[in-house]
């Protein structure tokens, strides 16, 4: 009698907590809008256009963070979001143009008065500041202050977060960083000159076509040497952007209010519409959910998109579907096929599993057309330089092409198929729905997969992504996914496909695809300055991989993000990765 | 003329959820001022419950009470509850089997002391906590003024029964109901505090009931005797009758020995066989006729009949013929006693 | 009893110790068992396309490869006397207690937990005085009015209290309160009670509640079973049998026994409660220390974690020891040795 009572009480629970939840968000969000274009939401809106476009100042726009930022500093930062948000209170020297779809992964100038003046060697690099920047105390921006910034950002000791692109590729002769300078102005990096306060001028060691894409990062933000705390400076970051730190309450929240030092007319690529901006941290992932529902919050700044609950709610209701934008990311879900496990030596062999693959499936794993779409190559479509290609007949069978499967395993001589391991991380359910997929799929054709799962901390450095670990386990197939720091074909690419990046000791972003031909387009691309050449190249690398089969694409992410009725001004930039471009929204008033 | 105390077919019964608990079932003797009742039988009889009866003590919604009552007049049966309840420890008053569990732990003897006198005394705390001493000193606690703060589990067993006394007799109740008080004890304490309540029943004149299983206990103390068996009184008489010339078997059995008749009289003798019985399901007829060796004997309704309480002054509920018991008891029972 | 403190104190403290090598142990040794290098370990706490050199040099200045006994003897010593950390440009003093800095943002931990603490404490007390009243109130009357309908349907709720986990019925809640009704305040809430205390009050009247839910649940069950034990006592019947007002024998008696076990275990689980009442805190996304404690464990940041571990091993230190104590002042038979 107490366990039907006890059923029951849970039972009225559980259906009083989605009915009420359910009432509680089908009625038309409440927005007291007064003044501000009163657009109606629509499915993708903010996709390819600006939805609700306004120019109208004022109220404050609140964002909310289910962890924790890497750190607020510019020469400590990796995260995607935080890429785009840095661009409130941090200006460099180029950055993404500020429009939707294709246009939005074109860089233009910000600091700079224009893209990167290039060698002909492409190893040398110069910029020329804007007249009349200033930092949010009033004095200048100077050319000096962006050097200072990425001398900081190749101090790895003290900023350990941070990309290392420029320890990479500048010609840095020893040089460690600005607290170990010797120099009296601690601006000793030979690597960067600066001849006068405009002018700024990068030595590389290796020609590298791409720069511009350098110069976007958040290590050319300039910093005030005497603001410098080190460590501690994200507690305050000096604005050189739209926005300065009002509090900053670490862990908890911070809060930006208008810079008066901003010079608008050297910043077009910025709408800075709102008056002030809140940044919640470490708040509930279904309780963001939840308020950006009511109207409560206006972004999720993490752009992950809704969680599962809430998805699930949101997509059911035509009325709150209309206030999302199913956003392409740049990354792309795949596994590698791994030529160091037998019988995957032979090409055949792996194309068989290429033409195996049930592609639906995999793309049912990460939630169907909601995950994103099949990928038929590595690249996703909306990097320049994308050409489409489609060797193993993807689109047009997407449940795969058992018959090509089988005439390739005769020719590779296993025609009654084969066993191999199929390794996936553990903490992620959709990989393991990947790889039951493939083991389904592929048993049609004799292939038998047998699933290893991995703690995903260590999968790149200790076990997929240690090659000796992988071959002696047979992981004949590595489940994997991969994003790119930028919108081109070196920034998703090269960490994925270069042969030369794997390490013995682990650790590695490439799991496993080595290939003559493609280390060689991937030089070349490199060292390509013109834009539009270097861009092809990246699409031949693309199509190269795919002819090798050591790589099998599975879906072009896709997230499904919230937009309130309280926002205005937005659109999704494909430049920052798939996230709304935070230095364009408003609110409405 | 009444008694001071008098019960008059007095039914007790339970509703459970395995069926009505007959735990009383026709109950009827008297008590007057000055005198001892012995209640006597096995677990289950019916004892402690028709104590409890007396002083009001069963609640609850599957208590069922009904028969008389009488204590100096006064029917208790019906009475509202809160008449009642000023009578509980002033006029009528219990002790416990064990003292240790009767008392509360966390409260000094004092204190409970005190709590018992003030509840029908409005004094203040210091008058009612010298009458406790008083009190201590005359169940003879020795240095009450010390041990008057002390827990009950800082007394020893018979100390801890005096001190239950005292908590019992501070109001000077009329009517004592003493509940097994000795059972609990080593055996030469339990003469001391069978002393102790008969030196204090002639001091403050009450009645006493006494409820035990022990008949050695009974035989000290009792004037008047009854035993009870499957929630009914099945022989009631003066202690010196009872004892002297006992007509129940089930008596007799108590006594100590219940020879069977058909076997020779120098064996040894042999206790009651079987059980108590359920107070649910209680035999047909004579609720002993189960275990009783004379049973339908000579077509006696044992089994069909509920014997009634009869006779004189000395009352037996049996269905044998008294002149049968007699003989009965003559010639097997008393050369064993 | 100083003495017996003093012992329980010493005993603390080797305790704290004993807490704080078994957390080192579980980040250092568990992982190394799994086979991870010190590099490996630091590689957590880096950028993704960190160089071999870089790792090495974050895994020394992290201390891993430093071996067991050094890296908690620069813990223990720091607690101690403090320690002095790298800003880059300069050095930074970290006064003792210090418990290093955060792996991740570089920050020293302690002052986060002064800082977050008072959260904590708001959240913890509060949810634990209507708990408290609540839940013993709904238990002791239940047991009073033992299978009437206000029993059954307090159980029936108490049961589903005790059953929806807090991050159920939390969402709920703020769902309906906050997001609907707008009765209450949002997730991440919290004003300091020294900044305004009508609306340190207002924001966390909701956690409260839905804290005091799911503790109010079980303290009512078990209020009821231990009041149900309490009243079928002896001790009980003989305060009725006194005489005693049926709501004395409750208030005085029965109250004072049920909630002597039920406050000690009030002591241990707002001990545990102060160490960081994780499930509330993070449902509600409020800055305590155990929400803290849940970030930390999520990204491997051990001295945050440390720090957390030891506070809370304090606070169910600190509480064991009074509930000790409270026991032994409230029940005469517990005597400290």
């Amino acid at each position: 009698m107490m366990k039907r009572t006890a059923i029951a009480v849970v039972a009225a629970g559980a259906a009083l907590a989605m009915g009420l939840t359910a009432c509680g968000s089908s009625k038309t969000p409440s927005s007291n809008s007064s003044g501000g274009t009163n657009a109606t939401a629509v499915y993708n809106a903010a996709i390819g256009k600006v939805f609700a476009p306004s120019t109208k100042k004022g109220g404050t726009l609140r964002l909310a963070n289910s962890g924790d930022f890497d750190s607020l500093d510019p020469a400590d930062t990796y995260y995607g979001y935080s890429w785009d948000f840095i661009r409130l209170y941090g200006r460099s020297l180029v950055m993404f143009a500020p429009k939707p779809g294709g246009d939005g992964v074109n860089l233009v100038p910000d600091l700079a008065q224009s893209l990167g003046q290039a060698s002909a060697d492409a190893k040398t690099w110069t910029y020329k500041l804007k007249p009349g920047l200033k930092f949010e105390d009033g004095s200048p921006i100077t050319s000096k202050d962006v050097k200072y910034g990425v001398e900081r950002s190749l101090d790895k000791d003290t900023f350990v977060n941070g990309p290392t692109y420029f320890n990479d590729f500048l010609d840095l002769q020893g040089y460690t960083s600005p607290y170990k300078d010797s120099s009296a102005d601690k601006l000793g990096l030979k690597a960067i000159d600066t001849p006068d306060d405009q002018t700024i001028v990068f030595h590389l060691a290796k020609p590298f076509g791409g720069f511009d894409y350098f110069a976007m990062l958040p290590a050319t933000i300039p910093v005030p040497q005497k603001a410098d705390t080190g460590i501690k400076y994200k507690e305050h970051v000096v604005s050189s952007g739209p926005y300065m730190f009002q509090t900053n309450n670490l862990g908890k929240d911070f809060t930006l209010v208008r810079n008066p030092n901003w010079n608008a007319s050297t910043d077009p690529n910025r709408a800075a519409l709102p008056d002030k901006i809140t940044v919640q941290l470490n708040v509930n992932a279904d309780d963001i959910d939840n308020r950006l529902l009511a109207g409560d919050l206006d972004v999720a700044i993490e752009g992950t998109g809704l969680g599962t609950a809430a998805q699930g709610k949101v997509l059911a209701d035509q009325n709150l579907k209309a206030h999302t934008d199913l956003a392409s990311l740049a990354r792309t879900w795949f596994a590698v096929i791994n030529s160091d496990v037998a019988p995957l030596d032979n090409i055949d062999c792996r194309k068989a599993i290429e033409y195996g693959v049930d592609h639906e499936g995999y793309q049912r794993a990460y939630g169907g057309a909601v995950g994103g779409d099949i990928a038929t190559s590595l690249l996703p479509p909306q990097i320049p330089g994308y050409q489409k290609n489609d060797v193993y007949n993807f689109a047009a069978k997407p449940n795969g092409d058992v018959d090509m499967a089988k005439q390739e395993l005769q020719k590779c001589g296993k025609p009654d198929g084969f066993s191999i391991n199929v390794s996936y991380r553990a903490e992620r359910p959709k990989e393991k729905a990947t790889a039951e997929s493939m083991q389904q799929s592929l048993a049609r054709v004799g292939i038998k997969l047998t699933l290893n799962a991995y703690p995903q901390g260590d999968y790149a450095k200790l076990y997929a992504g240690k090659p000796d670990f992988a071959k002696a386990n047979n992981l004949g197939i590595m489940i994997y996914g991969w994003g790119a720091d930028w919108p081109d074909g070196f920034g998703f690419l090269q960490q994925i496909v270069d042969s030369r990046v794997i390490r013995a000791a682990g650790g590695n972003t490439n799991l496993g695809i080595r290939d003559k031909t493609v280390d060689g387009l991937v030089d070349q691309a490199m060292a390509e300055s013109d834009t539009s050449k270097r861009n092809q190249l990246w699409g031949q690398v693309d199509k190269a991989v795919m002819d090798t089969a050591m790589a099998l694409p599975g879906v072009w992410s896709k997230v499904l993000l919230y937009r309130p009725d309280t926002v205005n001004n937005v659109y999704v930039n494909d430049g920052l990765g798939g996230y709304y471009d935070y230095a364009w929204m408003g609110v409405k008033q | 003329m009444s008694k001071f105390l008098e019960v008059n077919d007095l039914h007790i019964h339970f509703a459970t959820d395995d069926g009505l608990v007959r735990a009383v079932d026709g109950l009827t003797f008297g008590l007057e001022r000055g005198r001892t009742l012995g209640i006597v039988g096995e677990s289950g009889s019916g004892k402690s419950v028709t104590s409890l009866g007396i002083l009001g003590l069963h609640r609850g919604r599957s208590a069922r009470v009904s028969g008389e009552i009488w204590l100096d007049g006064e029917e208790l049966i019906g009475a509202p509850r809160d008449a009642v309840r000023k009578l509980r420890g002033r006029k009528m008053a219990m002790i416990f089997q064990d003292p240790l569990a009767a008392m509360h732990p966390f409260y000094s003897v004092g204190n409970q002391i005190v709590e018992a006198y003030r509840v029908h005394n409005s004094v203040s705390k210091r008058e009612a906590r010298r009458h406790a001493i008083d009190m201590l000193g005359r169940v003879g606690i020795p240095q009450p003024q010390r041990r008057v703060d002390d827990y009950p589990h800082q007394f020893s067993g018979g100390m801890r029964q005096r001190a239950m006394i005292a908590m019992a007799l501070v109001n000077n109740p009329e009517l004592l109901i003493a509940d097994e008080p000795t059972t609990a004890l080593d055996v030469t304490v339990q003469a001391q505090i069978l002393d102790l309540i008969r030196d204090l029943q002639a001091e403050f004149g009450s009645a006493v009931i006494i409820i035990t299983h022990d008949l050695g206990v009974v035989a000290e103390l009792a004037d008047d005797l009854l035993v009870m068996y499957g929630g009914k009184s099945v022989e009631y008489g003066s202690a010196e009758q009872v004892f002297r010339r006992p007509e129940h078997p089930y008596t007799w059995g108590l006594l100590g020995s219940m020879p069977r008749l058909d076997r020779d009289v120098r064996d040894r003798l042999i206790s009651i066989k079987g059980s108590p019985p359920s107070l649910i399901n209680l035999p047909s007829g004579c609720a002993f006729h189960p275990r009783c060796p004379y049973a339908e004997r000579d077509g006696i309704p044992c089994r069909t009949v509920v014997p009634e309480l009869l006779g004189d002054g000395h009352r037996v509920a049996c269905h044998l013929p008294s002149p049968v018991r007699a003989r009965t008891f003559a010639e097997d029972i008393a050369p064993h006693l | 009893m100083i003495r017996y403190i003093i012992r329980r104190l010493l005993a603390a403290v080797i305790l704290l110790f004993v807490v704080s090598v078994v957390v080192f142990g579980i980040f250092f040794y568990v992982p190394r068992l799994a086979g991870a290098t010190p590099d490996d370990l630091a590689s957590r706490y880096e950028g993704k396309t960190a160089g071999a050199a870089q790792t090495h040099e974050l895994a020394v200045k992290l201390g891993f490869t430093d071996p067991f006994y050094e890296q908690y003897g620069r813990f223990a010593k720091s607690i101690v006397a403090g320690a002095d950390y790298s800003t880059g440009p300069t050095t930074e003093h970290c006064p003792a207690p210090c418990f290093g800095y955060s792996f991740i943002t570089h920050n020293p931990v302690w002052p986060d937990l002064l800082d977050r603490l008072p959260v904590t404490i708001s959240l913890a007390i509060g949810g634990a005085l209507i708990w408290l009243l609540a839940g013993v109130g709904t238990g002791v009357l239940s047991a009073l009015r033992k299978g009437s309908v206000f029993d059954r349907s307090a159980m029936g709720v108490a049961l589903a209290g005790v059953s929806l986990p807090i991050f159920f019925t939390g969402l709920l809640s703020l769902s309906i309160f906050s997001y609907t009704l707008h009765w209450t305040a949002p997730g991440s809430s919290y004003t300091p009670f020294t900044e305004n205390p009508a609306t340190w009050a207002y924001d966390l009247i909701l956690p409260w509640i839905t804290l005091a839910f799911l503790y109010a649940a079980g303290y009512a069950r078990l209020t009821r079973a231990g009041m149900l034990e309490t009243m079928g006592e002896d001790y009980i019947r003989t305060a009725r049998a006194k005489g005693l007002p049926e709501r004395m024998v409750v208030a005085k008696h029965a109250l004072r026994s049920t909630l002597t076990p039920i406050l000690t275990i009030f002591g241990l689980d707002l001990g545990l409660l102060l160490g960081g009442a994780v499930l509330t805190e993070s449902t509600y996304s409020l800055p305590g220390i155990g929400k803290y404690a849940v970030d930390a464990i999520t990204n491997n940041d051990l001295p945050k974690v440390l720090g957390v571990t030891m506070v809370g091993a304090f606070f169910i230190i600190v509480a064991n020891l009074i509930v000790d104590l409270l026991y032994a002042v409230v029940d005469p038979r517990v005597r400290l040795s």
